[in-house]
């Protein structure tokens, strides 16, 4: 009996002592923005329901942050147990077998509510590999103001022609109102992301089947010739090297009268707190040519995804399918309104009336998500996936090089024809060299 | 006449001296400047008179706790430093005063490996910290600091060395001393501008790294350059607030350096006249 008790004593003792060891540390690797720091912040309810499970928060910029987790994946390093990466690196990564499936998500999670573009985007084979946070296509904002000023509409589905004619039309240099406000900073996510989208409107296409670069096509030389038209006529100065964060803060001082970017961008313009115009923005879908049906294709979701390598993986996806989850997004909604609830992943939230009046680009924002076709981004046949990038490990350093081109022929260093052709003869050659070209 | 010319040329000197003073410190200067203005202006082009507002500093300090990072920086950059000297004096001293045929070899070997791009040995110096348990922890990356510097450690001290007569140290042996003596309570004396202004540089090398730091650490280790990396943002305006984490980051090394700026120059020009 004595034995027995003691026995039991020493096993209380050691489970007492081994319940704190059992506690697991998330190390979480994110992006600074406004969306993923709110989460940080409101993690209390998941670390309250789940006590055994802490959180470490790596937060970097975005390209540091992709080269470290790509280090640290191809090493099997396992200092990451959930990342935060967008369409681009999910359909690459899950092919290489970096990231676990997020196959046995509880039932409360509701896979189906995902919107389906963006769960199409982050799946391969059929397969989920990570949890969308939030999702954003691309769309004409505008100042219904400025337009109603100059007498000019611009339809729900508007074509180039309509765009570049109210550019013209509401451009006044000497009040220092620029018609329309694009990308031009050189990068792949940067001026890239929108040139390959409007080349995808103008029925271009960055490779054809057998990955030659098309450069040499009448698509591009026509979409690059209309931006580079648009953009000295009736853009802001210096604008090679506006990217989103120079033309947000230009749109919001009210001096753009359109701006084709994210849909994300919506919630800020019309934020009062920071926008001038607030009350005076219109939008509408991304630009088409006229008889090509393609709306650009644009589509981003900065998602939750598990690394192979990480040691907690059941803690790791109790945390994914929490912060990813309609109960996170009614919990920012009781804490900030529903305006900051993170937009773009469910269906649920686009029929929420609450949402609706709370956002006037509800509607605008989920037809741009649910057009997204990342699956065939151009109307010609193509090799590869993605929408405004194209889904292959070299796109960064490739599309990066030639949007240097791009960005050059703004700045009026070159014209768009010599663009054209140098990017056509450098991608040729990284892409034999990479061994696309046979 | 000939004193109005030199006078004349003295304030051209300093007008001269300011301006590339003024070039060289204009960048710390506007980051300091931007810290102080909201998000909108920061970003509404170039001013130089901000609003003063603290929202940045508030923001960066609610948003991503400073202590830490700034205690990890202080661990790193005083450690690799000591560490460094530990092991640059004596080799310095070898080759100051008992130089072979292959000493110069040598020490342009030693200077030859920071010609080398760092991203060329990341995957194996990451692996060996993955293998051996030093990933994210201070004591990995303050050896790891320590070598990276330690070229230039031992190419300042050797220098600093050379110009202290070889006879002293003769001398001290004549009486006795032991090596151990002889470097600790002769030649270490002597040399004192040089060690403190090679310190100097080293703390300021470490404390600024930013590959490695940001390489080799997640959150344990995490220094400055890391916390810094952590405001860019690809959405959303953030300069302000990039500028005030800047901020927060140069202030302690700036104090420093303020403050020991004549030992720091003449210990770098120690030497440079004869």
């Amino acid at each position: 009996m004595n034995t027995t008790l003691r026995g039991l004593m020493g096993a209380c003792a050691l489970t007492a002592l081994a319940a704190p060891a059992l506690a697991e540390t998330l190390t979480i690797a994110t992006v600074n923005n406004g969306d993923m720091v709110r989460m940080q912040k409101m993690t209390a309810p998941f670390t309250e329901a789940n006590p055994d499970i802490q959180l470490e928060w790596v937060t970097l910029e975005e390209n540091i942050l992709r080269e470290r987790v790509t280090t640290d994946i191809a090493t099997k390093g396992g200092q990451y147990d959930v990342l935060t990466i967008g369409t681009y690196e999910v359909p690459i990564w899950a092919k290489q077998g970096w990231l676990t499936p997020l196959s046995d998500l509880p039932a409360a999670y509701d896979v189906e509510d995902l919107l389906p573009a963006v769960r199409q985007a982050l799946s391969a084979d059929g397969q989920l590999f990570a949890a969308p946070f939030y999702a954003e296509s691309a769309m004409v904002m505008y100042r219904t103001d400025l337009a109603e000023a100059a007498g000019v509409s611009i339809p729900e589905n508007p074509t180039w022609a309509d765009i570049k004619l109210a550019a013209e039309k509401m451009t006044d240099k000497d009040k220092e109102i620029y018609g329309i406000c694009l990308r031009g900073k050189p990068g792949w996510g940067e001026n890239m992301a929108f040139l390959t989208a409007m080349a995808n409107s103008y029925g271009a296409r960055w490779f054809d089947t057998d990955w030659k670069p098309q450069f040499d096509s009448p698509e591009w030389k026509e979409a690059l010739v209309d931006y580079l038209a648009l953009m000295q006529n009736y853009g802001p100065p210096g604008a090679s090297s506006n990217g989103f964060n120079e033309n947000l803060s230009l749109f919001q001082q009210g001096k753009c009268g359109m701006w084709i970017d994210a849909t994300v961008a919506a919630s800020f313009v019309t934020d009062p707190t920071d926008s001038t115009v607030a009350d005076q923005v219109g939008f509408a879908q991304f630009p088409n040519k006229e008889g090509v049906e393609n709306h650009g294709n644009w589509l981003w979701a900065w998602s939750l995804a598990i690394p192979a390598t990480s040691q907690k993986q059941e803690a790791a996806k109790k945390f994914v399918a929490w912060a990813t989850s309609k109960d996170y997004t009614a919990q920012v909604a009781a804490a900030e309104g529903w305006r900051a609830a993170p937009p773009g992943t469910r269906v649920s939230l686009y029929e929420n009336p609450e949402y609706q009046a709370a956002a006037p680009f509800a509607a605008m924002t989920l037809a741009a998500i649910d057009a997204a076709n990342t699956q065939k981004s151009s109307v010609q046949d193509i090799p590869y996936t993605g929408g405004q990038f194209v889904a292959i490990p070299e796109f960064q350093g490739i599309g990066t090089a030639v949007g240097q081109q791009f960005s050059a022929a703004l700045a009026g260093r070159m014209t768009a024809e010599a663009a054209l052709a140098a990017v056509q003869t450098s991608v040729t050659r990284d892409m034999t060299r990479a061994r696309y070209i046979k | 006449m000939a004193r109005a010319v030199t006078t004349r040329t003295k304030i051209g000197y300093t007008i001269a001296a300011w301006a590339v003073a003024l070039v060289i410190f204009f960048p710390i200067l506007y980051t300091i400047i931007t810290s102080l203005k909201t998000e909108q202006e920061a970003i509404s082009g170039f001013s130089l008179i901000p609003s003063f507002s603290t929202q940045s500093f508030s923001d960066v300090q609610s948003q991503n706790n400073y202590w830490r990072p700034f205690t990890n920086s202080v661990i790193l950059a005083v450690g690799s430093t000591l560490l460094a000297l530990v092991v640059a004096i004596p080799a310095a001293w070898a080759m100051a005063f008992s130089p072979t045929k292959r000493t110069k070899d040598i020490l342009m070997w030693m200077l030859s490996t920071k010609m080398m791009p760092a991203v060329a040995v990341l995957v194996p110096i990451y692996l060996i910290f993955l293998r051996t348990g030093l990933m994210d922890t201070r004591i990995g990356l303050t050896i790891l600091l320590m070598l990276i510097n330690l070229p230039i450690v031992v190419w300042m001290l050797y220098t600093y060395f050379r110009e202290i007569p070889g006879e002293i140290l003769e001398a001290a042996r004549m009486d006795g001393a032991s090596l151990r003596d002889e470097i600790i309570h002769v030649l270490t004396p002597m040399a004192v501008p040089g060690i403190a202004s090679t310190l100097l540089l080293n703390v300021i090398l470490a404390w600024n790294e930013a590959f490695w730091t940001i390489q080799l650490t997640t959150t344990n280790a995490a220094p400055l350059s890391a916390f810094i990396a952590s405001f860019s943002s690809p959405q959303g305006l953030f300069w302000a607030k990039l500028s005030a984490a800047s901020v927060m980051a140069i202030a302690p090394i700036l104090i420093l350096g303020w403050f020991s700026q004549k030992q720091l120059v003449r210990g770098l020009t120690f030497g440079a006249v004869k």
